[in-house]
């Protein structure tokens, strides 16, 4: 590459490498090479994942710090099925509820790039559904915990800030879970009328909202592993 | 870290026409979080220790990395944006170890002041 001095700088896609950082850093105007609305959602994503960091970090500091035996969550979460105790039983099928829900998702901004809206939009709309199970799946979890009588400051089982990291984290990321599936039907409406069309056929957008989804199937990757295995 | 191939993959793939990519990928990664998920949900029934721990931080990690990697197209962006994403999150590992170390100070404190009443001598006056 006979590039050098202001050429390297004004070069449209500049080094590769460890070298691409010091050069998209340095180069006195756009750092990312993304469309913004990419490089806010990932920013935002970093923040979410700090939240979500202080959620977890203080239920692993309560669960140390107690004195009372934490319940056991594979009895707590256990689900009767044909008649015997499956453990997480239902945190099992929500966690691969959610995994399916990714993998259309993916698919989905695959499509979009294609500009096929109909497979874009239907499988963002499945991605929705499948956001909704598990949504439902949750409510039916809590009704089950709070028949039980888990509260946020006591439970049955064993120590009472059990309730309050259960409700806390389960209820933020089901928040979340919410907000993405009435994101995605949004965004699937738009990609069906044809709204990006009229707009030069971008369908960046699905991608960011795949961002977004993707990121609240990543959460639950670490609240199964620390809640509900640990 | 950036093999032949990955800068070949870069080369197609982040275009200014977007993330493009085979959809083969995707099923493949699917696969596979349901394969890891199904393996940490099976250390349930090897009972507490180490290696279960070990197993779950293990499958969880590569189930986070695929999902970043790929489902969120991390492998196939500039480094600048990479370490700039990736990067921040890294001083939560301080945050993880000082409330480790403060969990355990708190929960030694109650163990000597509220665990079995100890008898306390009478004042003496």
């Amino acid at each position: 590459m006979p590039q050098h001095g202001v050429s390297a700088i004004t070069q449209e896609e500049p080094a590769e490498g460890w070298r691409s950082i010091v050069s998209d850093w340095s180069a006195d105007r756009q750092t990312f090479h993304v469309p913004w609305g990419k490089a806010m959602m990932w920013i935002f994503l970093v923040s979410d994942t700090f939240i979500f960091t202080c959620f977890l970090v203080s239920y692993m500091n309560v669960r140390i710090s107690t004195a009372v035996p934490w319940p056991n969550p594979s009895e707590v979460f256990a689900l009767q099925a044909f008649g015997v105790d499956v453990p997480l039983l239902l945190i099992a099928i929500m966690t691969f509820v959610l995994i399916t829900s990714s993998g259309t998702m993916a698919m989905a901004v695959n499509f979009g790039y294609r500009r096929d809206r109909a497979r874009t939009a239907s499988l963002m709309l499945i991605t929705a559904a499948f956001g909704t199970v598990f949504v439902g799946m949750q409510a039916f979890e809590w009704t089950k915990l709070i028949m039980e009588g888990v509260r946020p400051w006591e439970n049955p089982f064993g120590a009472e800030q059990f309730g309050a990291s259960f409700f806390m984290i389960t209820g933020f990321h089901g928040m979340h879970v919410s907000i993405g599936v009435i994101y995605l039907v949004i965004v699937a409406m738009k990609v069906l009328r044809g709204d990006y069309e009229r707009a030069g056929g971008n369908y960046e957008i699905v991608e960011i909202a795949g961002l977004y989804w993707h990121f609240v199937d990543l959460v639950w990757v670490f609240i199964f592993a620390f809640f509900y295995l640990w | 870290m950036a093999t032949v191939e990955d800068s070949q993959i870069q080369m197609q793939g982040a275009t200014s026409h977007g993330q493009q990519h085979p959809l083969s990928i995707y099923f493949w990664i699917w696969a596979l979080l349901f394969v890891f998920s199904a393996f940490s949900y099976a250390t349930d029934f090897l009972g507490d220790g180490p290696l279960r721990w070990g197993l779950i931080l293990l499958f969880m990690f590569l189930k986070a990395g695929f999902i970043v990697a790929i489902f969120m197209h991390m492998a196939w962006e500039r480094l600048a944006l990479m370490f700039a994403i990736l990067g921040p999150p890294v001083v939560l590992l301080f945050l993880i170890g000082l409330m480790a170390i403060e969990g355990d100070y708190t929960l030694l404190t109650r163990l000597d002041f509220f665990s079995e009443p100890t008898p306390i001598a009478a004042p003496e006056h």
